[in-house]
């Protein structure tokens, strides 16, 4: 009997099965052999003994890792970097939403949101390509514009006061209008019998903004702040990568370009799994946690 | 009242003025760019050049589509933009499916679904995954740029998620006139899911167009470059190895600013093609995103 019941549920749910072969052949290949792979963060790697075959050396890279001249800034760096990526990321879109939202022409409000996601779409070698160009410190358009105010040339790219604020402000306008569409998005699901009754009750606009339109906008508000904690770690590789310098590697240098020099650069295969290894390890517990927070706050989940 | 409509007017048109200039102050950077993509060398170094080309001319263009390197880049990128495209779009469609089925019609599909989400949530990072991909042979061919990316697990919940707000009747009604999963899929799930795949479909024509990393690291010969991953290493890394003798000549008469200029702008303009598409499916996109099932 239960036999017959296990033979009829296979034969109508193996094609369920067999869908997911290629997929799955896939993720095992190159998700789970790379997390097999990263066992040689505790080995002293040598390509031709490979991944079981190479001297096990516990912790020592770690602890090597560690012991780099730059290690803590560098994590500094990233932290800092990334935080004010996701303060400027969370209110800018937040503020040009509840803006957007009072413009009631439809055709100026569809050319605005146009214009400001397109960054979104181009790659960090485009829009570094773009940077390079007009911040340059003897031909850029920016610096012309500041001579010709009367001020000193600034070498934004090179310069460590200026690098990881140029970071966060040319990540903004990459990725701000994407966001600000996220929110549009939510402003439309708010009842408009909420404000007509608001506009009986004498409210004018900025009450019916306070009172409505912004705790409207709270649950969205709070997953994309929930999720983006994920974060915390990605400063934006390939954005940095794209604009850095030996210069400023003081204040612009973050562990993913850190992982990169050490690994496939200097070819040091081991310090470089020790410490991306940390790495996706503290991002784990990070996303976790921001996707149990947004399952709690907002009711979000995966699928 | 009065002095409250007075208000509401300084505000809409401070409002209007503010947006408005900000907007425009985002696509700023691109057409100066392309400004001087079309201007003469001298008019860009005596920096007269702002928002419209001095001196107009194709020169930097020809140069640019004269360059073998250059336009064997664009042809990689095409053969992995079609190439890579259609596995996503497959693999999601068929990954997508079988996980949107509730646990009675499919007994293991949050245990599956799990096995994908993971590989978002942890990876074993750069040096492992390069190693792989070395040990599978891919390096130097166009599948390094097509299979370690396959499986777009993104992609896959967005899809799952769409295919589960389908009304289940339409499912039923198919398996009761005697169609297979196979069928139901295709005949059914995939005609009513076009928004949902066209959105996937730009998406990852995107993302294919612009992915520059993968090139960089698991091509070692310069002539196996995609488009993106050539243009950093000449835009960004600035690469003389992969510059022939007489194109430093050129570039000297070019002008290194124009050059670099029209690359980046042919480097954007299938996006600029593309993008009314993808504003008309992006809304969708983002509903479909954020709206679960």
């Amino acid at each position: 009997m239960v036999q017959q019941q296990a033979t009829s549920r296979w034969k109508r749910q193996w094609p369920l099965y067999a869908m997911l072969v290629p997929a799955i052949i896939c993720v095992v290949i190159y998700s789970y052999i790379p997390l097999v792979g990263s066992v040689i963060a505790f080995q002293d790697f040598t390509p031709f003994k490979g991944w079981f075959g190479s001297d096990w050396v516990g912790l020592d890279q770690f602890r090597y890792a560690f012991e780099l001249p730059d290690i803590w800034k560098i994590i500094r760096n990233t932290v800092v970097i990334s935080l004010m990526k996701i303060v400027a990321g969370l209110f800018v879109p937040i503020l040009f939403a509840l803006l957007l939202n009072e413009i009631n022409k439809m055709f100026v409000k569809r050319s605005i949101q146009t214009l400001i996601y397109l960054p979104h779409f181009l790659s960090w070698v485009i829009l570094g390509g773009i940077l390079i160009d007009i911040l340059s410190p003897s031909e850029g358009m920016v610096n012309q514009l500041i001579k010709w105010l009367g001020f000193e040339p600034v070498f934004f790219l090179g310069d460590n006061r200026w690098f990881p604020y140029i970071l966060v402000l040319t990540d903004t306008w990459k990725e701000f209008g994407f966001s600000t569409i996220v929110y549009l998005a939510a402003l439309t699901g708010i009842n408009p019998a909420l404000y007509e009754a608001a506009v009986i009750d004498g409210a004018g606009r900025i009450k019916q903004t306070w009172h409505i339109t912004l705790p409207g906008m709270i649950p969205i508000i709070v997953l994309m702040a929930t999720l983006s904690l994920g974060n915390v770690l990605n400063a934006g590789f390939d954005q940095v990568f794209n604009l850095y310098s030996p210069q400023v590697y003081e204040s612009g240098d973050v562990l993913d370009t850190l992982i990169y020099r050490v690994g496939l650069e200097d070819m040091q295969y081991s310090v470089a799994t020790a410490l991306g290894l940390v790495k996706s390890v503290v991002s784990f517990a990070f996303i976790s946690i921001s996707y149990w927070l947004a399952y709690r706050l907002a009711n979000y989940r995966i699928f | 009242m009065q002095s409250s409509s007075w208000g509401r007017s300084a505000f809409q048109l401070f409002n209007y003025v503010f947006l408005i200039a900000m907007s425009i102050l985002c696509i700023l950077p691109l057409v100066h760019i392309l400004a001087i993509s079309f201007s003469s060398s001298a008019a860009v170094s005596a920096g007269d050049v702002t928002f419209w080309p001095v001196d107009f001319t194709f020169k930097s263009y020809s140069f640019i589509l004269d360059n073998p390197k250059f336009l064997t880049s664009v042809g990689i990128t095409l053969e992995r933009v079609v190439i890579g495209t259609i596995i996503n779009l497959f693999l999601a469609v068929l990954t997508a499916y079988p996980l949107s089925k509730e646990v009675s019609a499919f007994r293991h599909r949050t245990w599956f679904a799990w096995l994908f989400v993971f590989t978002i949530l942890f990876n074993g990072g750069l040096i492992p995954w390069y190693m792989t991909i070395k040990m599978t042979g891919l390096i130097d061919t166009i599948w390094a740029l097509v299979l370690p990316g396959a499986v777009a697990v993104f992609h896959i919940i967005l899809l799952l998620n769409f295919f589960r707000a389908l009304p289940k009747e339409l499912e039923e009604a198919a398996f009761v006139d005697g169609a297979g999963h196979w069928t139901t899929l295709w005949r059914i799930m995939v005609p009513l899911s076009m928004p949902a795949i066209a959105t996937i479909l730009l998406f990852t024509l995107v993302q294919h167009w612009n992915s520059w990393f993968d090139g960089m690291i698991l091509m070692n010969k310069p002539a196996h470059y995609p488009l993106a991953t050539y243009l950093q290493s000449i835009i960004i890394k600035l690469d003389f190895e992969n510059l022939r003798q007489e194109d430093i000549y050129l570039l000297g008469l070019i002008s290194d600013r124009t050059s670099k200029a029209a690359q980046i702008f042919l480097g954007t303009l299938p996006i600029l093609l593309a993008y009314p598409f993808l504003q008309k499916h992006f809304m969708k996109g983002i509903v479909l995103g954020s709206v679960k099932g």
